[in-house]
């Protein structure tokens, strides 16, 4: 049995619907990530969850029993607030106590659990600063080691790395990663940034306007997106228009847009309108007229404008039929930001087996 | 900027304060200090310092100090003000906290409107409103009436709720409510919700999330509003002149009877300074104890 069920969760705010029939189950012990835009009723699903919001339609169950009558300190079920919420009149310690305190645990039972989980998040020596007393990175290991400290058997985290600079949040994301497999608590974890949700699940819902757009996980979400608003929201992607015209062994005869005849792998999905969504890392860019294989599709070019992001450039290549593609390239040559200029000729060009077809 | 102009900004910026104190704290406490040393004057007021060559007294002394001491009854009437101060601080604050919660609680839109219902009935005399009391409380009133009916019912002798600790008790109340139910609003308003949120999500209950919560991060409203009811209530001599009876004097009608009525100043003065240091030493008590609290 899943330990969290959503079946067909709705929740209205006047005619507006914010969430709109969502089911999913996560599964014991998994990182679940909901990941959407600003707006998409990320937040609202979770405080159903915790239960300071109720639905207007469907079940939430844990562990097979319907929480609709559970208020939300009787759920074993704790939050990692965005803004942190720590209680700004309690210690570090006091912080962490706090859960165990409102349990009633015997006192000598709370310092052993306070100063374990302390110490897995790092933060034993501050135990006796208060929260003004401490930075942002500090404050969200204090609201962390206070979710876990009595061992919930959900943790929800809604954008719990939002107030962190890049650096920070990078090595939050590998201690929250090995953090949860430590402790074993399931995660539900909310953001609106892909990176993080792909870097940090196990399974990610893609959510747009109150609704799953997609649940997979992170390989299939970034490889295999179902529809155009994953295909466009999960990292960048050529979105090229594009029509069957054969189907034969395992691979499709495109007609796109303003391009012609492409090949592009199967899939199992009737339509014969869409879009094939290439990845800039799909498509290689080679100088002139060269290329490598004639299995590939291949378009020449001009190059019309390149984005230097250290490790990768990404060329905006124009191809001669007016179609804009763009091709990414590893700065594998030491000192080199970019191999190509603008207004240089080249040939793009990717291989049959790459692309993921989405049907409309 | 030059050196000069440094100090000179300095000074441009803390000299109005420091006058000020000066002139209105300072100088006057100095006033009040010199003359409970002093004698009083023959008709009021206070004996020269200087002599003045008539063999009348003149001078410092340590009299009106020894006079204090020498009779119990005014410790005793500065340990019921201060009791009665305390128990006024206490039922106001019972009062003011749930209508400053419920105010912080309520609509934006409304919370403005409602502070105005609360400091709406200093718009009216604190003299009349006093004597308003006089009649709720007076005996022909229905609530005199009410009460003396249920003591009658159970056969005992009726009371007059007028001219009693009681009355004066209500008057100090009555008065100085608003002062504790606006600091207590002022400091619940900033709370942050989220803060409930999370404590209802670690398991807090209703209860515990006023007392471990709410409640700890009320104390500075808590304080400034006691403070501000217990130091006028200490002093204040109208409500027990007009409310209380001849046996519930204190220690400001004391003082006030030393200046208007018997004409001892010096003797009002060490009141005073009895009164401040008592306060001041209390003052202190709880900074030290609230330091303590918030460490310990
Ligand atoms: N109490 C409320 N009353 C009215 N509308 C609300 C309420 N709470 C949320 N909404 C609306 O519901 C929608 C979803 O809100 P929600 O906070 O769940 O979004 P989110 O996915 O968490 O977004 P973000 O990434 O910005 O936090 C928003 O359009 C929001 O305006
Ligand atoms: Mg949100």
């Amino acid at each position: 049995m899943a330990l969290l069920e959503l079946h067909d969760v709705t929740r209205r705010f006047g005619d507006f619907e914010a969430v709109k029939d969502v089911s999913f189950a996560v599964e014991s012990g998994e990182f679940f990530t909901l990941l959407g835009p600003s707006g998409c009723g990320k937040t609202t699903i979770l405080r159903m969850v915790a239960g300071f919001d109720r639905p207007d339609g469907g079940r939430i169950l844990l562990d097979g029993r319907d929480l609709a009558a559970t208020p939300p300190e009787k759920r074993p079920i704790h939050t990692v607030f965005q803004s942190y919420a720590l209680f700004p009149h309690l210690s570090v310690g006091r912080n962490v106590a706090f859960p165990l305190r409102m349990a009633g645990l015997p006192e000598g039972e709370i310092r052993r659990r306070v100063g374990e989980t302390l110490e897995q998040v790092h933060l034993a020596e501050l135990a006796d600063h208060y929260p003004h007393e401490i930075s942002g990175g500090q404050k969200q290991r204090v609201a962390l080691a206070r979710g876990l400290v009595n061992r919930p058997r959900l943790l929800l985290l809604d954008e719990p790395l939002g107030a962190l600079d890049l650096k920070l949040r990078e090595e939050m994301q590998l201690e929250l990663i090995k953090l949860q497999r430590e402790v074993g608590v399931t995660f539900v974890f909310v953001t609106h940034a892909q990176n993080e949700a792909l870097a940090l699940s196990h399974r990610i819902a893609v959510m747009n306007r109150g609704r799953i757009e997609q649940l997979d996980v992170p390989s299939r979400i970034y490889g295999f997106p179902q529809n155009r608003f994953v295909a466009d929201f999960i990292g960048n992607c050529n979105l090229l228009e594009a029509r069957v015209v054969d189907r034969r062994d395992g691979e499709l005869g495109l007609e796109a847009e303003g391009l012609g005849e492409i090949r592009a792998p199967a899939t199992d999905r009737p339509g014969s309108t869409g879009v094939l969504a290439l990845r800039p890392e799909q498509v290689r860019i080679h100088a002139g007229g060269d290329g490598e294989n004639d299995q590939d599709n291949r378009f020449p070019g001009t190059v019309r404008d390149f984005l230097y992001v250290g490790d990768v450039t990404t060329y905006q290549v124009v191809l001669d039929n007016g179609f804009r593609l763009s091709a990414l390239r590893a700065n594998d040559a030491p000192g080199r930001a970019r191999f190509f200029e603008i207004g240089d000729r080249v040939t793009v060009s990717w291989a049959r087996q790459a692309g993921h077809y989405v049907p409309d | 900027m030059s050196r000069t102009e440094d100090r000179l900004s300095r000074w441009a910026v803390t000299a109005p304060p420091t006058l000020f104190l000066l002139a209105f704290f300072l100088v006057p406490a100095l006033i009040v200090v010199l003359a409970s040393f002093q004698y009083p004057g023959e008709f009021g007021g206070l004996a020269p310092l200087a002599d003045p060559g008539d063999g009348s007294e003149h001078g410092l002394t340590l009299e009106n100090y020894r006079f204090y001491f020498s009779d119990f009854l005014f410790t005793e009437i500065l340990l019921r003000s201060f009791l009665v101060a305390a128990a006024s601080t206490l039922i106001c604050l019972v009062l003011a906290y749930p209508v400053a919660w419920l105010i912080a609680r309520s609509p934006k839109q409304h919370r403005d409107l409602l502070v105005l219902l609360v400091i709406l009935p200093f718009a009216s005399n604190f003299l009349i409103r006093v004597y308003a009391w006089m009649i709720i409380l007076g005996p022909q009133a229905g609530l005199a009436q009410a009460v003396n009916g249920l003591l009658g019912a159970f056969g005992l002798a009726p009371v007059s709720l007028l001219f009693s600790p009681f009355a004066v008790l209500v008057g100090m109340v009555y008065v100085h409510l608003p002062f504790m139910i606006l600091p207590l609003y002022t400091n619940l308003e900033k709370h942050d919700p989220v803060l409930l949120d999370a404590a209802q999500d670690l398991g807090a209950n209703a209860w515990q999330r006023f007392w471990r919560v709410t409640w700890p991060l009320s104390l500075p409203g808590v304080f400034s509003g006691s403070a501000l009811v217990f130091i006028p209530v200490l002093g204040m001599f109208a409500i027990p002149d007009i409310l209380g009876g001849t046996r519930d004097m204190l220690i400001g009608n004391l003082i006030k009877d030393q200046f208007l009525g018997v004409r001892d100043w010096p003797f009002g003065a060490t009141l005073s300074i009895v009164l401040t240091l008592c306060v001041l030493g209390l003052a202190g008590l709880a900074a030290w104890a609230g330091k303590g609290g918030r460490h310990g």
